[in-house]
C-alpha cells in the first residue's frame, strides 16, 4: 500500500462526517450564525453610540467571522479526541495502519470548510445588516494571510487535541478557560495594538492575533497606524507558527499514544 | 513466512489504580496458529480484554513479549496495525449522523481502500449479513443488533489476517448471534491464512467456534486444549441441575465431600443449582440437605458436562 495514498484517503475519510454534517443539521444556522450575530451587534452599536470611524464596525464583523473559527478550533478539534475515545472511535484510528496525524488532518480540513461555509454566512449578514464596506488594498496578501492563519490556527487546534487527550475531562474547563481570554488577547473587536507592544508580543503565540491584525491593515487602509507589525512580516510569523503547531502536534500525538500505552488511558474506561 | 499467528512469551501486565497494582496478566504463554479459531474463555475481570488490546497494540506489556505475524507488538506495531481489525461487544463507534454505508466506507479509508473497492466489499458483505436495507439508515437509528452487524462488517471488510473478537455476541439477540457466529465460521474456512481470536464468556459459543480454548482466570490461563479435549477433564464427573424453591441458602454444599464446584443463580424467588460432582452418590446428601432448609426441589435433571462445568472444575467458581 502506497503510504501517500492511505494517507490521502485516511483525511478524505475522516473529513467527510464534518462536510456532511453540515448539510444534515440545518439547525446551525440558528446557533452558530444568528447568535454570533448578536454578540456582534452589541459591539457595532457601542462603536456607534461612541461615534467611532466606521472601520471599527468592520473590525468588529471580521473578528465575529475569525471567531467562527476559533470556536470551532476549540470544540471541534482540540476536544474531539478525547470525545472520540468516549465513543470507541479513537481505539480504532489508533488500531488503523495510516498516520494518526491524517485523522486530525482530516478533522481540520473538513472543519474548515463547514466554519468557511458557516463564517461567510457571517460575513454576508454582517455586509447586509451593518452596511460594512471593506476595500480590499492586496487581495493576494489577503488569500495569503487568511490561508496561513487558518493553517497555524487548526495546526494550534490539532497540537491541543493531543494534549486535551492527555488531560482527560478537563477538555470541557480548558476551553472554557481558553475561549474568553483568546477573544481579548487577539483583539478580536479592537487593534491588538491598543495592547502594548509586550502584551501583543506575547499574544502573537495565538494566530488568530497577527491573521486579524494582517487582515485588518489589507482590509482597511485607514487602520495602517494601528497595525501591530507589517502584513508580510505577520505572514512570516504566521508560517513559522504553522510549522512549529504541526511538529509539535505529531510530536505530542506520538508521545501521548506512548503515554496512553503505557499507563492503559487510549481506550474506553468501561473496557 | 511466520508459523504463528499469535505468540506471547511470559506476558504480563499490571495496572495502577488509586496505590494500588492490579494484575490483570500474569506470565501468559500461549500460541496461536495460523488458520485457528482461537478462544480465550472466562468470566469478566478474567484479563481477556486485556490480552487483546496488547495484541491489537493499544497497550503495552509490563513485561514479557507478544507477537502477531511474528512482529513485536512493542516494537513494530505499524506494521501489525494493516493486518490485523477487531470488533467489541456493544460497540458504539462511528458517527451516529452518518449512514450506515457512509460510517463503512469512512472506516475503509483508514485503510486505504479504493472507493470501488470499498462499495462492492461492503455492498457484499452487508448482504451476506442480510443487512441491505439499512445502508441508507443513520446509524443513530439502528438497533443494538444492526449495529453489532455493522460492527462486524466493519472489522472484516479490510481482509485482515487475524480478526479480534472481543465478546462479539455479548447482549444480542439469539438470531443476531447465531448470525455472526455463522458468518465467522464461513469467513474463517474461506481462506487458511485467516485467524480468529475470540473472547467471550458465553461457553457455549466457545464450544460451538473454537478449534482451541485457552481458559483465563485472574490474569492467568489455566487450561489451553481442544474443546472435546478440555470437556474430558470433567468426563468421569457428573453435572446436576437443580431447581430449588424457595430460594434457601447453600453455603452448606461446600461441607459435602465428592462435590467439585457449584453455581447457584437466584431468580423469581427460586434458585437453579448446578452442580459438578465425583459421582451421582452425593445426590442423596445435596437433597436431604435442601430438606433441612426447607427447600422443595422443582426439578432436578443429569448434564452433559459443559465448558462451564471445566471452568467449575478448575477455579471452583462459575463463568457469570
Amino acid at each position: 500500500m502506497n503510504t501517500v495514498l492511505l494517507n490521502l484517503r485516511a483525511i478524505r475519510g475522516r473529513a467527510y462526517p464534518r462536510i456532511v454534517g453540515l448539510i444534515r443539521e440545518p439547525s446551525w444556522i440558528f446557533w452558530e450564525t444568528v447568535l454570533p450575530l448578536l454578540s456582534i451587534s452589541a459591539f457595532i452599536y457601542v462603536y456607534r453610540s461612541l461615534n467611532a470611524p466606521p472601520m471599527y464596525e468592520g473590525f468588529v464583523v471580521l473578528g465575529g467571522v475569525m471567531t467562527t473559527y476559533w470556536l470551532n478550533v476549540l470544540w471541534s478539534m482540540a476536544a474531539q479526541l478525547y470525545w472520540e475515545k468516549e465513543t470507541a472511535n479513537l481505539q480504532l484510528y489508533l488500531a488503523a495502519p495510516m498516520s494518526k496525524m491524517s485523522i486530525l488532518a482530516g478533522m481540520a480540513f473538513g472543519a474548515i470548510i463547514s466554519t468557511t461555509l458557516r463564517a461567510t454566512t457571517i460575513l454576508l449578514l454582517g455586509i447586509f445588516v451593518f452596511h460594512v464596506k471593506f476595500v480590499i488594498s492586496s487581495p493576494l496578501l489577503l488569500l495569503l494571510v487568511f490561508v496561513v492563519a487558518l493553517l497555524a490556527l487548526y495546526g494550534m487546534g490539532m497540537l491541543f487535541a493531543s494534549l486535551y487527550l492527555m488531560w482527560g475531562r478537563e477538555a470541557w474547563y480548558l476551553n472554557n478557560l481558553f475561549q474568553e481570554p483568546v477573544y481579548f488577547l487577539s483583539g478580536q473587536y479592537f487593534p491588538v495594538k491598543a495592547l502594548g507592544t509586550f502584551l501583543a508580543a506575547a499574544a502573537s503565540i495565538i494566530p488568530l492575533t497577527l491573521g486579524l491584525d494582517a487582515m485588518r491593515q489589507i482590509l482597511f487602509p485607514e487602520s495602517i497606524p494601528w497595525g501591530f507589525l507589517n502584513p508580510w512580516i505577520e505572514l512570516g510569523i504566521l508560517s513559522v507558527l504553522t510549522v512549529i503547531f504541526l511538529v509539535a502536534a505529531k510530536y505530542a500525538l506520538d508521545r501521548i499514544e506512548y503515554l496512553g500505552k503505557t499507563k492503559g488511558t487510549l481506550t474506553m474506561r468501561w473496557q | 513466512m511466520h508459523a504463528d499467528a499469535i505468540k506471547c512469551v511470559n506476558l504480563s501486565r499490571d495496572f495502577r489504580s488509586k496505590g494500588k497494582t492490579v494484575h490483570a496478566l500474569k506470565n501468559v504463554n500461549l500460541t496461536v496458529k495460523k488458520g485457528e479459531l482461537f478462544g480465550l474463555l472466562g468470566p469478566n475481570g478474567a484479563g481477556k480484554t486485556t490480552l487483546i488490546k496488547i495484541l491489537t497494540t493499544l497497550l503495552l506489556p509490563t513485561s514479557g513479549r507478544a507477537y502477531v505475524y511474528g512482529y513485536d507488538v512493542e516494537k513494530e506495531f505499524r506494521k501489525i496495525r494493516p493486518i490485523i481489525n477487531m470488533v467489541a461487544g456493544g460497540e458504539t463507534s462511528g458517527y451516529g449522523l452518518l449512514t450506515v454505508f457512509e460510517n463503512l466506507w469512512m472506516f475503509s479509508q483508514f485503510y486505504g481502500i479504493p472507493n470501488k473497492t470499498a462499495t462492492e466489499r461492503i455492498n457484499s458483505m452487508l448482504a451476506r449479513l442480510r443487512i441491505q436495507e439499512l445502508a441508507k439508515r443513520k446509524v443513530r437509528a439502528l438497533s443494538t443488533g444492526e449495529r453489532q452487524k455493522v460492527n462486524i462488517i466493519r472489522g472484516f471488510m479490510t481482509e485482515p489476517l487475524i480478526v479480534f473478537l472481543d465478546e462479539p455476541t455479548l447482549g444480542l439477540d439469539v438470531e443476531t448471534a447465531r448470525m455472526i457466529r455463522k458468518f465467522v465460521k464461513e469467513w474463517i474456512a474461506e481462506n487458511k491464512e485467516r485467524t480468529v481470536l475470540l473472547t467471550t464468556h458465553y461457553m457455549m459459543e466457545a464450544d460451538e467456534l473454537c478449534d482451541r480454548i485457552a481458559i483465563i482466570d485472574r490474569g492467568k490461563i489455566i487450561a489451553l486444549d481442544s474443546p472435546a479435549e478440555l470437556k474430558k477433564l470433567v468426563k468421569s464427573d457428573v453435572s446436576i441441575n437443580l431447581e430449588i424453591k424457595p430460594a434457601i441458602k447453600l453455603d452448606w454444599l461446600s461441607r459435602i465431600d465428592g462435590i467439585v464446584g457449584h453455581t447457584a443463580a437466584h431468580q423469581d424467588g427460586k434458585v437453579k443449582l448446578r452442580l459438578v460432582a465425583k459421582d451421582d452418590a452425593v445426590v442423596g446428601e445435596v437433597v436431604s440437605g435442601i430438606y433441612k432448609e426447607n427447600g422443595k426441589i422443582v426439578s432436578l435433571h443429569k448434564d452433559e458436562p459443559t465448558l462451564e462445568d471445566v471452568f467449575l472444575k478448575l477455579t471452583g467458581r462459575g463463568l457469570e
